[in-house]
């Protein structure tokens, strides 16, 4: 698939992640439209034998959201990659349907972890590449952590295990949007410098453009050829990003858009959809 | 009935108040405007701090700055504060026995669409596993106001459970918080239906659709669930001879196993718990998932009638 490809699907998971926290009238639209384009490439390129028909066949790529909140995105592209109906979506939330507020391993199909409780994600991921280690599989283990989401200790106690047992069969994405619930990840409680940091912690830290296809396959490319510790891409984004009116915008972190701002940010997918050619 | 207001609502509102009368230090951990601290922050910005996503970190925290004296608040979601942080709680907090209140937000299954990892139905039992450790759960904004107040005058360590959702008030707006005294809100004899939180509403309602069908039921608001009232449980016991408690938490470790304990050591009498019947919550709006999973009014007659034979 080419990048203008992958970018109409990028902006189809941003329509379905809008359409899931609208209809739900709550959710976390901010953070899910900073993860579109990483998420989509993860899905429709990076990750080797998935089966959207055998969603837990034993020697797929695993992928652990770990800013588990942002599963409107994840709902999106996993509905996209044809795990299961884009017909669910809009019953996002709704007490009938399996799509959990957050991922749910044993209710929604190609969820390889119950996230939503910040810090465990990584944690997990983690277990699942230890786990490859000791079977001498080949699979790889990504996981998309939150730039706030760092604060939590667990997350360093993640960072040293995985560089200790030298998981180079994983590579974390740090969603580096800026911004979490109460504000500016500075002045809540600065976690910078993250990629000194994670160097510090003996991680391969790449730095990429969390909304620019070929920076991001830069990225998994250097992850996949570096042995003996594992990766994490810093991917600088734009919490929001693609609706005018929700980006770098703190507020639009957890809150449901109302119908006409709805209409509006799906009119502005749509246009960027057209834009590239696609089809809406 | 027709006003309502969210218990947070409340315990946000009860800081501003309060902080102009006691010296507190109010914690948060980036989830202020929900748990509601952010309304003392506004008021009081240099006695509010912060500290990030790190709920572990903010219990440990607030019991090192409790120890110069001072009453703190730490806040965050009753999962993260009562679940995440567990074990700092007792040893850092309880342990030592310091002045640090925990006001945890979102307990409950009524928390709704976040779905179940955010849906706190154990925090009851583990916190009044804690020695030292006092357990509140307000029924509604009046009383969540007096508890954050007796929280406050108590030396030691309190965890009050506050809900997300808008509920009916319970109380006259002239209410005394009494920390460690069961409220009877209505005479009865042939069943009392002991509740806490959201379910002291249902029970209410629940005696209302009792009474039209001959069965008289006494009502008791246990709001402080440890130290636990005793004496008016024995004495509902002895009077009414059924009880039946009601509570929006796991029936196992909560108020149903608390008032069990109380009766069977001192006056064995039939009894039923209603509460979730051991199972995760779901995602779903908040009065969908209270009537899946019976708690509500109708839940209660059918279990009142029940253990009446009727
Ligand atoms: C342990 C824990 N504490 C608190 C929360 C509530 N919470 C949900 S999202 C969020 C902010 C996350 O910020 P960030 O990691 O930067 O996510 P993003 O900006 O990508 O949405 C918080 C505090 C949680 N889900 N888990
Ligand atoms: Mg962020």
């Amino acid at each position: 698939m080419n990048n203008k490809e992958l970018q109409i699907i990028a902006h189809k998971v941003r329509r379905h992640a809008l359409t899931a926290v609208h209809s739900a009238g709550s959710g976390h639209p901010g953070g899910s439209l900073s993860i579109s384009e990483i998420l989509t490439l993860l899905y429709f390129e990076e990750m080797k034998n998935l089966d959207p028909k055998d969603p837990s066949a034993p020697n797929r790529d695993r992928f652990v959201l770990s800013k588990g909140h942002c599963s409107p995105a994840l709902y999106g592209v996993l509905a996209e990659r044809g795990f299961f109906s884009t017909d669910l979506i809009c019953k996002f939330r709704q007490i009938d349907c399996c799509l959990q507020g957050h991922p749910s391993l044993k209710d929604v199909p190609g969820v390889d972890m119950s996230t939503g409780s910040l810090g465990q994600g990584i944690c997990a991921a983690n277990g699942m590449a230890l786990s490859a280690k000791l079977d001498g599989k080949d699979y790889r283990v990504y996981s998309i952590l939150g730039d706030g989401e760092t604060q939590e200790g667990q997350v360093w106690e993640a960072a040293m295990f995985a560089a200790h047992y030298k998981l180079d069969n994983l590579c974390a994405i740090l969603d580096f949007n800026g911004l979490q619930i109460d504000g500016d990840i500075t002045e809540v409680m600065s976690p910078l410098p993250l990629d000194e940091k994670f160097r510090a912690f003996n991680w391969n830290v790449v730095l990429v453009d969390a909304h620019d296809f070929d920076s991001l396959r830069e990225g998994f490319a250097k992850a996949r050829a570096c042995k003996g510790k594992p990766t994490i891409l810093i991917a600088k984004s734009v919490k929001g990003k693609g609706v005018s009116y929700m980006e770098n915008q703190a507020g639009w972190h957890g809150n449901a858009p109302n119908d006409e701002q709805y209409a509006q940010a799906i009119e502005e997918i749509n246009a960027q959809i057209k834009a590239l050619g696609g089809e809406i | 009935m027709a006003e309502k207001k969210a218990t947070r609502e409340a315990y946000g509102e009860a800081l501003a108040e309060f902080g102009e009368k006691y010296d507190l230090v109010v914690l948060d951990a980036d989830l202020s405007k929900s748990t509601k601290t952010d309304t003392f922050r506004k008021k009081f910005p240099d006695r509010f701090i912060n500290v990030g996503i790190a709920e572990a970190n903010m219990m440990s925290t607030a019991a090192g700055i409790a120890t110069t004296g001072k009453t703190v608040f730490a806040s965050s979601f009753a999962m993260f504060a009562a679940g995440r942080a567990f074990e700092q709680v007792r040893n850092s907090i309880a342990y030592p026995n310091l002045n640090v209140k925990i006001g945890a937000t979102h307990a409950g299954i009524s928390v709704g669409e976040d779905g179940a990892s955010h849906q706190a139905i154990e925090d009851i039992a583990l916190m009044r596993s804690i020695p030292n450790m006092v357990v509140i759960n307000p029924a509604d904004a009046y009383e969540a106001r007096g508890a954050v107040e007796a929280a406050i005058l108590h030396n030691g360590p309190v965890y009050l459970r506050f809900g997300r959702l808008a509920v009916p008030y319970v109380n006259d707006k002239d209410y005394k918080f009494e920390l460690g005294k069961g409220v009877t809100l209505a005479d009865g004899k042939d069943v009392t239906i002991i509740a806490t939180g959201l379910m002291v509403g249902e029970a209410l309602g629940a005696r209302e659709v009792l009474e039209k069908e001959g069965i008289s039921a006494r009502i008791i608001n246990i709001h402080t669930i440890k130290p636990i009232d005793k004496d008016i449980i024995i004495k509902a016991a002895k009077e009414t001879g059924h009880i039946v408690t009601a509570e929006e938490h796991n029936i196992i470790g909560g108020l149903g196993s608390a008032v069990a304990e109380v009766l069977s050591e001192n006056y064995p009498v039939k009894m039923s718990r209603v509460g979730i019947e051991d199972i995760f919550g779901k995602s779903g709006k908040p009065q969908c998932l209270l009537e899946e999973y019976g708690l509500t009014a109708s839940n209660i007659v059918s279990r009142v009638k029940k253990l009446l034979g009727k």
